[in-house]
């Protein structure tokens, strides 16, 4: 985090300052000597006070930014012993059933590691552990930015950073299977250059330049190598400084609550409450993948042999952030377009280049094209319950659940195997089931989303059931309910849960309002065709909806200048 | 290794039983030979017991369905000239007798002893001979040649790990793991169901000896690496990392969550 770049944005005030606790005081001392000798301002004491608001789900970045540190850590011990030729040799190590085997200095070098090396097959293992969790937590992570809305101005270039992050991810995972140069690393490499191959006048070009001549030619191994420890890892490091600091520069979001308004962050500093538990989490994480990489054998390049073009071995798949790419290939059907002497493989080229650069498109842009849909143009800081907007959260699982029905496709092979299914008909499954579970899984959840506002609804109006029992005197048996507490109250409420008026449980039982984000973002009702933000926000929740709101008039700002309201 | 070797050493066990059985069995046929015999091409000295014995099992346990005579017949095809590697294969796998019903012929627990399949093998060879396994060790071949065959030869269809493989159709390639050297030497000659058959002019007895040492020692050394996942590669391993990578630690971030 460089002292340069940082400034309190201009958005949001209203972070604590003097810190009360222990710790917190010998670090403002520690903090002021260091301001005293680098900034001259008190850069670093403000920094510590920083506030993050505390929600489980702001940790899953977290995961992939710790599971990124140890695969820097486990990565830079296997450079150590890992040699990137294709020159032959012959094998004398201590894996039997090796010996005298003839085989490229990639493959030996890393047998070496995994039973000659100290600790190395550990290392393996958990590097490979950590890639595979680093890539699954920026999945989780990117749920929970997309699902809770906190991609919207103004973070939308975060948004495009991760998923620029996760596209970086996939190369980096995909150069990193090939580097043992086994079986499964030229399976794959195979496959990468059918798909190179199959782009249409400039294929044979791109995959001729990449590795250097025909497949597999000598120069793709130390090619990756570059570009896995070197090229691909220095823009990460560089995209996760900017993402990091992009937070620093925004401040963290927060889901509604008490005090919780568009202008303020309430949650713990940074030091120490918030850096112990990051510090404690990072160990966690650490744990959970040294336990893996100890006991769960990952990638046993033994088994598979060194390359030979001549063999392959059943049940050859790649790492699990590119199924869902040998899925799609294994669902599209055979087509190929034949013409003027020229072959266009569609079988390929739909599926592996044109279907991933559509999807990665539409996510890059997504901020865009939902503010476009909805008119909503401005700034956001606290977050949407995802069952508050039904179209975007159903958006999403449409998306996930297309996205799985690839993905499984991809292990089709292994599914038919273990559930003793026909292959044939997994594939038949996969291909119904792309085109018909999405949009099946869109209108359920949309239905989800409406039955929780209703009940939320209820528990607002209704208040809470108490499990007391009380006969009346006409001799009728209720049960008491109590009104919410104000706190939840504020959290089901979203955004206008600040407004005075519902401060206090006189609040209780005002009538005629939609709670919720969706109707509390003002800016939009002035901007957007009602019509389209009505189909984004829709609310089938009591007939409350209908009566308009007025208090509606007086547009909530998004500048500053509003005190914070600690709770 | 021990373990492969011990195993060896019980496989010539049964390879002395066997020729030891062939002899006595050979003067009791000479007496006592089965009448029905059209396709009789053995010498009466290889008769035996042990064909007598088997004959007798076979009449019992399949002759239902295939045929008195070995003829086959609605229940199952001919057996005659199959040769003693396929019933090695079929019995000692539990795969016959067979239950009805299934795509494929699963492997079962075995119904007889080993020295009964051998009787029904030695009386099935009597029937029209094909192919035996050879005398002597199964597993003293050469590890690294036979790692080398087994990748090139059969992991397409049982994959590298040894951990099977679907095929069309819900046919499938089964794992390797339970097999013994008999039989996977014998699958080499037999060649079941959609399996190649190996005989001895594309692979020489030396390389299916290697190869049945590599299956033994792939399947029965254990993993350097901890828990094998089932051997099925990237599928477990991502399954694993969402179950319990993922899984752990959002618990884990649930329980520091709470402890705001
Ligand atoms: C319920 C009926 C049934 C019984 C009982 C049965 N088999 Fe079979 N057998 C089959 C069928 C059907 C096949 C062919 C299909 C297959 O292999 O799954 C077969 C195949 C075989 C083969 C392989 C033949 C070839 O040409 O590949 C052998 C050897 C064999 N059986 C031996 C036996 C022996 C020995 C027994 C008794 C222990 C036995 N079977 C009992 C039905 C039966
Ligand atoms: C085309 C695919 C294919 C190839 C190649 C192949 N097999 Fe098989 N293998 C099968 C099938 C299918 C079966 C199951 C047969 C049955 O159930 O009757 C089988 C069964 C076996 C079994 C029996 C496993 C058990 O349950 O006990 C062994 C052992 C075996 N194969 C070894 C080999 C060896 C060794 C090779 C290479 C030399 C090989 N196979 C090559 C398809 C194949
Ligand atoms: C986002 C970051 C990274 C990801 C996703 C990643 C992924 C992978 C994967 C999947 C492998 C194959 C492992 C195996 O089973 O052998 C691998 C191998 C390797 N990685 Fe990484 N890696 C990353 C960062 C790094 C870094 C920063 C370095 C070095 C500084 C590094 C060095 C290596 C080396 C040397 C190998 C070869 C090991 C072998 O063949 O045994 N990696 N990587």
């Amino acid at each position: 985090m460089s002292a340069t770049t940082h400034d309190d944005g201009p958005v949001l005030t209203g972070e604590p300052i003097a810190p009360t606790t222990l710790g917190g005081k010998a670090v403002a001392g520690s903090a002021a000597w260091m301001d005293d000798r680098i900034s001259g301002s008190n850069f670093v004491r403000r920094s510590l006070n920083k506030v993050f608001p505390d929600h489980w789900s702001f940790m899953l970045g977290e995961v992939a930014l710790y599971s990124f540190v140890i695969l820097l850590l486990t990565g830079t011990y296997l450079t150590f012993f890992y040699d990137a030729s294709t020159r032959e040799v012959i094998y004398a190590g201590s894996y039997l059933p090796m010996k005298g085997i003839t085989m490229s200095q990639a493959y030996a070098s890393s047998l070496d590691i995994s039973f000659d090396v100290r600790g190395g097959l550990l290392m393996r293992q958990i590097h490979h552990w950590a890639a595979l969790l680093f890539m699954a937590s920026i999945v989780v992570h990117l749920f929970r930015v997309f699902f809770t809305g906190a991609f919207r101005k103004p973070r939308e270039i975060n948004w495009v950073i991760g998923v620029l992050l996760m596209i970086l991810g996939i190369v980096e995972g995909f150069a990193g299977y090939s580097l043992p140069d086994d079986l499964l690393s030229g399976t794959g490499l195979r496959i990468a250059y059918s798909i190179m191959l199959s782009i249409p006048v400039v294929g044979t070009w791109v995959a001729f330049l990449v590795f250097g001549g025909e497949y597999p030619g000598d120069a793709i191994i130390e090619r990756l190598y570059a570009i896995h420890i070197l090229l691909v890892p220095g823009i990460i490091l560089g995209l996760i400084t900017a993402h990091l600091m992009l937070v620093w520069y925004n401040k963290h979001t927060q889901f509604a609550g008490p005090g919780r308004t568009e202008d303020n962050v309430i949650g713990s500093r940074l030091f120490p409450a918030y850096a112990a538990k990051a510090g404690g989490f990072f160990f966690l994480v650490f744990g959970v993948l040294a336990a893996l990489g100890g006991f769960a054998q990952i990638n046993p390049i033994w088994n598979y042999g060194p390359y030979d073009p001549s063999q392959v071995s059943a049940g050859s798949q790649p790492d699990w952030y590119v199924g869902w790419l040998d899925g799609s290939s294994r669902l599209m059907p055979n087509y190929e377009i034949r013409e003027l002497g020229h072959t266009i493989p569609l079988n390929i080229l739909l599926p592996a280049v044109v279907m991933p650069g559509i999807l990665f498109t539409l996510m890059i842009v997504y901020p865009w094209l939902e503010s476009r849909f909805t008119g909503d143009k401005g700034y956001h800081n606290i977050l949407d319950r995802p069952r508050d907007v039904p179209v975007r959260t159903a958006v999403g699982v449409m998306s996930i659940t297309f996205y799985v029905v690839l993905l499984l496709s991809g292990g089709n092979d292994i599914i038919a195997h273990v559930f003793r299914v026909s292959v044939n008909h997994t594939t038949y499954a996969g291909r119904i089931g792309l085109f018909v579970l999405p949009p099946l899984a869109y209108v359920l959840t949309k239905r989800v989303c409406y039955a929780l506002q209703r009940s939320d609804e209820e528990l607002l109006h209704h208040g809470i059931e108490s499990g007391t029992i009380r006969r009346l005197p006409s001799g009728e048996f209720i049960e008491e309910t109590v009104p919410m507490p104000v706190p939840q109250r504020l959290a089901l409420r979203g955004v206008e849960s600040d407004r005075p008026m519902l401060q206090g449980p006189t609040a209780h039982g005002v009538e005629g309002h939609a709670t919720g984000p969706g109707h509390g973002d003002l800016h939009m009702v002035e901007t957007a065709p009602a019509k389209v933000r009505g189909f984004f926000f829709e609310k089938k929740a009591s007939g409350s909806t209908a009566a308009p709101r007025p208090e509606s008039s007086t547009p909530e700002l998004e500048t500053s200048g509003r005190p914070s309201q600690p709770e | 290794m021990s373990t492969i070797s011990r195993a060896s050493d019980r496989i010539s066990r049964y390879g002395v039983l066997l020729l030891a059985l062939t002899l006595v069995g050979g003067l009791y046929t000479a007496f006592y030979a089965p009448k029905s015999s059209a396709t009789e091409q053995q010498p009466a000295s290889s008769q035996s017991m042990a064909v007598k014995e088997g004959r007798d099992l076979f009449l019992t346990g399949c002759s239902t369905c295939h045929g008195l005579n070995l003829q086959g017949g609605a229940g199952g095809p001919t057996l005659i000239g199959v040769g003693a590697s396929a019933v090695v294969f079929q019995v000692e796998s539990g795969r016959m007798p067979l239950n009805a019903g299934e795509v494929q012929a699963p492997r079962k627990q075995p119904k007889y002893s080993v020295a009964e399949v051998d009787q029904l093998a030695a009386y099935i060879q009597s029937r029209g001979g094909g192919p035996t396994l050879p005398p002597g060790s199964l597993t003293d071949g050469d590890l690294a040649m036979g790692g080398e065959l087994f990748r090139t030869n059969c992991a397409s269809c049982h994959n590298a790990g040894g951990a099977g493989g679907a095929l069309t159709y819900g046919k499938y390639a089964p794992k390797l793991q339970p097999a013994s050297p008999r039989v996977i030497y014998a699958a080499m000659q037999h060649g079941p169901e959609s399996m190649p058959r190996f005989g001895d002019n594309q692979l020489s007895v030396a390389e299916k000896k290697s190869i049945t040492r590599y299956v033994s020692y792939l399947t029965k050394a254990g993993q350097p690496g901890g828990n094998d996942l089932g051997r099925f590669g990237p599928v477990p391993e991502g399954l694993v990392v969402w179950l319990v990578g993922i899984g752990s630690l959002v618990v884990l971030t649930l329980w520091i969550g709470n402890r705001a």
